[in-house]
This record gives C-alpha cells, structure tokens and sequence, in this order.
C-alpha cells in the first residue's frame, strides 16, 4: 500500500524525476535479476580478496567454464519447464540414456553424426514420454518424473549391464571437437554451447509466441485454457525440450572425459535444481528468467573450487551451498511479495 | 444476411451422470443484447462454454449467421467474432499488461516471433483511449495483479474488444464490483448495441440483466424455462417468475383449484 501511494507521487514534478522514475521502475521490475546479478557480484568479490592468487589466474575460470555447462545446460529449459508449473526429475536418467544410445549407435554404424542424431532422438523421446505421462493420464509431474527417473536409470543399467565405457575415438572425432574441443587452446567449446542455448532459449522464452504461452500456462492454466491455448501440446513439447537438452548434456559429459559410467548425470539433479530457483524463478509457475538461471548456475559451480581456493576444506562445501541456496531464494520471495 | 447472429438448436451436455443441457434452443438476434439468467446450476456455465468452442455438445448443431459450425473450437470461435469477458478471473495475474491483452491472439512476426514493440504501443494506446489509465504508474509492462478489480476489468473488456468481436459475452462481469464501476459495466453494454453488435449478458442479478438486454432467456435445470421481451414485462413480473422457477421448476403460477382438489 505505502509503496503504491510513493509510486504516484512523482507525478507533479514529472520533468526532473523521470530519469530517476524510470530507473527505479526498471530495477523494480528486474529486481530478482538485479538480486542475483548482485549475489554473484559479492560471492567473485570474497573470492578473490580471500584467494587473489587462484582468482587473478584465468586457470579457475577456464575450470569453471568447463564444468559449469555440464548441468547449467539443463537447468535452461527446466527453467521454462518450472515456469509452466511443472518439474522433471527424471533428466539425470536422461542423460544416461542420451550417451547409451550414442554408444549403441557407433558401436553398429560406426558414424559419430548418426549416433549424435539419435542420441537427441532418444532424450527427446523420453523427454516427451514424460509429458505425455502427465498430460493425458494426469499424474502430477513431480511424481511421474521420479517414476520414469528410476525406469530409465534401470534401463540404461540393464542394457550395459552396469558397464562403463571408453568413448576415446568420438572424442577424436570433428564432433568431439565441436562439442568439447578448445578454441583458441582456453574457451571450452560446451560454455559456447551454453551461451548459445541460453540465447535460444531465452528468446524462446521471451520473444516467441510459445514462451508466451508458457508463462500464461503457469500462472493461470484456466485462463490459458479459456484463451484457447493448446495447453497438453505446450506441456509435452516442454517436455521433450528438457529430455533433448538433458542427452545433450550427458553427452557433452560423457565425452568430456572420454567414458560413459552407468551413473552419469546423478550427481547433476539437486545442482540443476537449485541453480533454476536460485535464479529467482517461482516453484509456483508464472515466473521465471532464464538470465538468472545462467547465472545462478556459475554461483553454484563456483562454490566447490571457490571453497577450496580460499582455504577452507571441502567439509565446507554443502554448509555454503546450503546457506547460499537458501539466503539467496529467500531473497527472491521477499522482493516478490514486497513488489507484487 | 441471417437472421440470428448465433443459433443453437437442440444442444445437450452431460458431464458423467450430470446432464448439464437439455435440447437447449438458443438464438442471439443481429444487434440484440440478451440476458441469461438462472440460478447455480441451470447450465449457464455450460452453455457459453459451448459457444465459446470450451466444451464440444454431446448432440445439437451451432449455426453462425446462418451457417452451421461443425467441431467448434476456442480460436476457430474467436475467429467467427466471440469474444468472452471473463472477468479477472481469466486474466493472468503475474504477468504485464501488454501480455495479458493479447493472450492467445499475439501479435507475430515471421516464424512466430513476437511482435513485442508493437503489442507495447497498442496496449499504450488502449491504456489512454480505452481504458483509463492515466496514472504515471500504470504502463504497458505493469503487472496486473497491482490493479484494482475495476481496473481488472477495465482490461478484460477492452480486451475482447480490441479483437473486433461481433459477439460479446459477459460472464457475471459484476461479480465484486463497486457501485460506479458496475454502472460503467453496464454503459459498456450499451455501446455494444449501439456499435451494432451482439451481447450476451450473464447475471445473477435480475436488475442488471433487465437494465441492458433486449431479450431474457431463463434457464432452469439444464432447459429453456422460458424467455422475455423485456419491453413486453415489468422488473415486478420477472422476478416473480424467477422466484417461481426456482420454487417449482415453472414459470406458470400453480393453479389453485388444483392444489385444492390435491389437498382433499
């Protein structure tokens, strides 16, 4: 109430407060990005006044670039996934079935395009199994997400009989190259992906006819309904986008280290996670940025090397994550309530 | 040109073991307001829902100007002129202005992009012309959920009138309305007959719906219990018939003899 009757004051004297209007608006409006912009600000400022040595070397940053990816490319779509109001926790089990597809695939053709074509096939497959699951029976996402996380894991088990396996010769691959190479012997070519799907799919998002619709799905599925919004279609292909990307990842994974283990992508699901909702984005559906989770991913992978670097053990690790995560959403829900 | 602008003839509905309408007869004339009364449950709801291409009947055939419409769905009905206010009810709520007026019917570019400068100086110019908004703080990007319910209102209706709708309806629009508001509500109706368009007008309140529409339709328990000019019957016999519906089933007083010979 106070804040609406500050807001109309400025009214009367229009022509000197407008730039100062205008820029209080726009960090209201972005205020849960500015909140985050500002966490990561503050998070690389104690890093590097506790570790200047580690963090004046551009070593830390190539690693983080490296790492960061392997989950941040996930947590994009899932970020759009969570503003339509649903969740999938299933894509860890994706990402192993992405990479056994691929496996399958070279091992009888020989063709690294081929098995990279099916290998995203095989997530979008799943990732759309997943929709339809709950779309057309109705079982609420965050279960039948843990049904078909188990199947797949179990899946991908069965099939390689707990096998790893070596993936030397399509890491040497031009596709490896263009996937995991270096360029210019420093930029990880999967931070270059990253930014990239981040690009994709925040005009997805925010400037196509389908982000739009996915918004209106998550804060008020009625309404998107009554507008006439074919919203089941919206879902599966949510979905399916989440399951592509997350056998993207697991691939990208794999042949980072030129092995497949059979428990790819299961240290990836709370890491995922927590980076969409520490990028501000509502559990409760209708909002969301994709800037945040972008950044949010590198405040989460950042915190196990920065831990280390400043000189405090690895115990340490989860007590900071923990208090990061939760000061941090936190955050976001009292800028919302203060400002919806 | 045909003489109804939308005709139903012999709509029925069930929901599982509930039947909803029953060889429901429904028309809405060229430039006629009509008012759909009746009480919870006589398939208001249900009724508009088909109009509007939400629910398909289970028997029955629609016919628009004259031409019968077959699988009637939401946008295919928007694109025959339906436009359905909703009330804030179907507005969302976490989301700007210039995003909830074009719900469904965004403005594209190429590949499906949005037309986001476009749709912003639109909802600008709606804002000053339309819907009164000339607060400082109120702008395309706004949120809806900080309006008032007028102001929520004020951007449904301008909503499905920036669409050029032949046929609007009014879904309980008064619902929680002020005084002065529900008075502009009903203004709004007015302008729609005058610009020569079509209105159904749903109300639980008899004094609104009398106020504004050519016609009444009364629905009771999934069937047509009767209509009315409202030229041809005062405010008084109205709601007497009203209340009998609700009594009895019927809009026709029970005969007295009748009940005396039942007592004896």
């Amino acid at each position: 109430m106070v804040s609406h009757a500050e807001e109309r004051l400025p009214e009367k004297s229009k022509g000197q407060q407008l730039t100062g209007d205008s820029l209080a608006r726009f960090a209201q409006k972005n205020a849960s990005q500015l909140g985050i912009i500002g966490v990561f600000i503050i998070l690389w400022l104690f890093y590097f006044f506790a570790a200047p040595e580690t963090f004046r070397s551009s070593d830390i940053y190539a690693a983080f670039m490296l790492s960061v990816p392997f989950f941040g490319i996930v947590a994009l779509p899932l970020t759009m996934l969570i503003i339509a109001g649903e969740i999938d926790l299933s894509f860890p089990s994706i990402m192993a079935i992405g990479t056994i597809t691929f496996i399958e695939v070279f091992d009888i053709t020989g063709n690294v395009w081929l098995s990279f074509f099916a290998c995203l096939l095989a997530g979008f497959g799943v990732g759309a199994l997943n929709g339809l699951i709950v779309v057309k029976i109705g079982i609420p996402s965050l279960i039948a997400t843990i049904g078909t996380q188990f199947f797949w894991r179990g899946m991908v088990l069965v099939v390689r009989e707990g096998r790893s396996a070596v993936l030397v010769e399509p890491k040497n691959s031009a596709l490896g190259d263009l996937l995991v190479g270096k360029i210019n012997n420093f930029w990880p070519a999967q931070v270059i992906w990253f930014l990239f799907i981040a690009i994709v799919v925040w005009f997805l998002l925010n400037r196509h006819v389908f982000g739009a619709h996915v918004y209106l799905i998550g804060d008020n599925e009625n309404s998107a309904r009554l507008m006439g919004i074919n919203v089941g279609r919206t879902k599966i292909i949510l979905f399916g986008i989440v399951g592509v990307t997350a056998a993207f990842a697991g691939l990208l994974s794999s042949l980072q280290v030129a092995n497949f283990f059979s428990t790819l992508g299961e240290g990836h699901l709370m890491t995922t996670l927590a980076s969409v909702f520490l990028g501000g984005t509502s559990v409760f559906g209708g909002v969301g940025s994709v800037l945040g989770t972008f950044i949010a991913s590198f405040i989460i992978g950042s915190i196990n090397g920065g831990i280390v670097a400043v000189g405090l053990t690895g115990f340490y690790t989860q007590l900071i994550y923990g208090l990061i995560i939760t000061a941090s959403v936190a955050m976001h829900t009292i800028l919302r309530k203060r400002l919806g | 040109m045909s003489d109804y602008r939308l005709e139903l003839r012999n709509v029925s509905k069930s929901f599982g073991e509930v039947q909803s309408l029953r060889n429901v007869n429904f028309q809405v004339g060229q430039n006629e307001v009509v008012g759909l009364l009746g009480d919870n449950g006589a398939g208001k709801s249900t009724l508009i829902k088909i109009i509007t291409g939400y629910h398909r009947p289970d028997s029955g055939e629609l016919f628009f100007n004259g031409e019968k419409v077959e699988n009637l769905t939401v946008p295919k009905a928007r694109a025959l002129g339906v436009e359905t206010v909703y009330q804030e009810r179907a507005l969302a709520e976490q989301q700007s202005l210039w995003r909830n007026i074009f719900i469904g019917r965004e403005l594209r570019t190429r590949l499906g992009f949005l037309d986001v400068k476009k749709m912003r100086e639109e909802t600008n110019r709606l804002m000053l012309e339309s819907m009164g908004f000339t607060s400082a703080a109120v702008s395309p990007d706004s949120i809806i959920g900080t309006f008032s319910g007028g102001e929520k209102q004020g951007v449904a209706i301008v909503r499905a009138l920036y669409f050029e709708a032949e046929l609007i309806i009014l879904d309980e629009p008064t619902m929680g309305l002020a005084l002065k508001e529900t008075h502009k509500l009903l203004d709004f109706v007015r302008q729609i007959k005058k610009a020569g368009k079509s209105a159904i007008f749903i109300d639980h309140n008899v004094f609104h719906v009398y106020e504004v529409a050519d016609r009444v339709v009364v629905l009771d328990r999934g069937s047509v219990a009767g209509e009315f000019m409202t030229k041809d019957i005062t405010l008084n016999d109205l709601m007497h018939k009203m209340y009998l519906v609700a009594q009895t089933g019927s809009l026709e007083e029970p005969v007295e003899e009748m009940i005396g010979d039942e007592a004896e």
